[in-house]
């Protein structure tokens, strides 16, 4: 019950603020100006569209999670607002579950109405009407929970600026570190690198998992059984990642 | 059940607390040894100067802080549990609120932090906006009130949920006299129905006017706590006679030290039987008494002298 008011009160605070239109209303132009790219394009028209679209969505959604989720906790912290949530009968967890679920809510209100207005445009222009779009904001939106359970995790112990840099240092490494599975091949008989490879590839998230933007642009066919697996373990990792932004969270002293 | 027990509002033993300093280098030990015992329904005055360890003590009732060592127990509950601080309200130092929130609003997501029903959240938040005078200012975002306004609204958030123990951490600070008269009054009231209040403050005039019991903290420790009647009382420090109509020789005779107003004599006893031996002295000499009059320790002398 305190879980959900935590939740509501911090998607109330994001729909609050101006920015949060601001990047919605721009990412929207950025969406639509794919109009453009695909007009000085020669050779296929509608697949650039898509991609310059899909990548601006993604782009603004990415900041929206990065820079309102290092803000989260901390804010909370530094406005001295959550001595007065944690005096009252509420878990040090449901706070930090709650915060991660109304920065949630926040995501898909945002990701919800970018998609539904590039969906109308696409329509319009395109006179066709392309259902893997929405398993591809489907996959985004997992991505954006696990960039999001990462910035919570920083928030709740260091600065936004150290935050911002931890978390998008993690969301670019997040995209190539699946080649660290490749080392396999290469290390075949070292052991401490081959541990070390697997350590990295294994702790650090594997956002790639999650981007199927090359496969709706492509028109290759979706492998379900591989979307499942991806969104599976997106839901582990965010999982894990709370945990322990929970058992930081547990030991805080608020002086 | 719990008067039949005698259960205390508030308990806390042997409580110590240290923080490190940056990089782990050194330890600072703000809470020594903290003992308080708030009896149900008193109004109990938490005294200390600034650094004393008052907020702190008052963060490890909450568990905002966690203590070192010790046991915290509200109403028999250990503070470690949540169900402890389901019946506590309370108003931090310098209270922050979210400020894209309206009065009203911060008063109905207090009230779903207590799970407290959207229906009986309303109601009770319209009753303590009446309370502490915000009734007109309700729908206005809390970053457009005054300092003043907000310390209101931070009192009628520690009542949301009917507490039987409300904690205010200097809720006088920031207050000008009207303001401080008014929640001098809002505590009394809340007294008036059975509810404990526990309240740090370092204006002693405000303190004096209200508490039943005074806790003293000094750098980490308790030097005193007791009924402020008590404290008072035991403090008669001396007795001031003033009379007329006696010879100055014989007061130098009896070696008693004397000053003169207009005519009269001023003569301070450090003591009941030497005030008792002044007065019969002056009557045996047909002297006159004007008055006898008890200087009794106010409590800010009590303070002063426990500091030193």
């Amino acid at each position: 019950m305190n879980l959900k008011a935590i939740a509501l009160n911090t998607f109330k605070e994001a729909v609050r603020n101006k920015v949060f239109y601001l990047l919605i209303v721009v990412g929207i132009l950025f969406a639509l100006s794919s109009q453009i790219m695909s007009m000085l394009t020669i050779g296929d028209k509608v697949r650039v569209l898509k991609d310059f679209g899909l990548a601006a969505i993604n782009f603004f959604c990415v900041l929206i999670a990065i820079f309102t989720g290092i803000n989260l906790v901390f804010k909370e912290i530094d406005k001295k607002t959550i001595y007065n949530i944690l005096s009252k009968p509420i878990s040090r967890s449901n706070f930090i579950l709650g915060k991660f679920f109304g920065l949630a809510l926040t995501l898909l209100v945002a990701l919800v109405s970018m998609g539904v207005i590039f969906y109308i445009f696409l329509l319009i222009s395109t006179g066709s009407f392309d259902i893997r779009i929405a398993v591809y904001f489907l996959m985004l939106y997992f991505e954006l929970l696990v960039i999001t359970a990462i910035s919570v995790l920083f928030s709740s112990f260091s600065t936004p600026i150290l935050s911002s840099i931890f978390t998008i240092g993690l969301y670019f490494i997040g995209h190539i570190v699946w080649t660290f599975n490749e080392f396999k091949h290469v290390l075949q008989d070292k052991a401490f690198e081959k541990i070390v490879a697997y350590s990295i590839y294994y702790i650090l998230p594997n956002l790639e998992k999650l981007n199927i933007k090359n496969i709706i642009v492509l028109n290759t066919p979706l492998d379900w059984t591989l979307l499942m697996n991806s969104v599976l373990y997106a839901v582990c990792y965010i999982s894990a990642v709370l945990i322990l932004a929970i058992l930081i969270f547990n030991k805080k002293d608020f002086q | 059940m719990r008067k039949e027990v005698n259960m205390k509002a508030l308990q806390i033993r042997n409580l110590k607390k240290s923080f490190r300093s940056n990089f782990l280098l050194k330890t600072y030990q703000i809470l020594k040894d903290i003992d308080i015992n708030v009896e149900e329904g008193e109004i109990y005055g938490f005294l200390g100067p600034n650094g004393a360890g008052k907020t702190t003590t008052i963060k490890c009732i909450l568990r905002l802080i966690y203590p070192d060592n010790g046991e915290i127990e509200i109403f028999g509950t250990p503070h470690s549990q949540l169900a402890s601080r389901k019946k506590v309200g309370y108003l931090p130092e310098h209270p922050y609120f979210y400020d894209y929130l309206t009065g009203k609003e911060l008063l109905l997501f207090t009230g779903r932090l207590f799970s407290i029903s959207p229906k009986e959240s309303a109601s009770r938040a319209d009753e303590l906006l009446r309370l502490v005078g915000l009734e007109n200012k309700k729908d206005l975002k809390l970053r457009k009130y005054s300092k003043g306004m907000i310390q209101r609204i931070g009192l009628a958030q520690s009542l949301i949920n009917d507490p039987d123990l409300v904690i205010l951490d200097e809720p006088f600070s920031g207050l000008d006299p009207i303001g401080r008269k008014e929640l001098r009054d809002i505590i009394l009231s809340l007294k008036g129905a059975g509810k404990t209040i526990f309240f740090s403050s370092h204006i002693l005039q405000d303190m004096e006017l209200i508490v039943d019991k005074v806790g003293i903290i000094q750098e980490g420790r308790i030097t005193r706590e007791g009924k402020l009647s008590e404290l008072i009382s035991h403090s008669v420090q001396s007795y001031e006679t003033l009379f007329s109509g006696l010879d100055e020789a014989i007061l130098k005779e009896h070696k008693i030290q004397f000053q003169l107003r207009d005519r009269n004599f001023l003569v301070v006893s450090p003591g009941k039987e030497e005030a008792n031996s002044l007065i019969q002295l002056i009557t045996a000499n047909k002297g006159n008494i004007i008055s006898v009059s008890p200087i009794k320790m106010t409590l800010e002398d009590i303070f002063l002298k426990e500091l030193k």
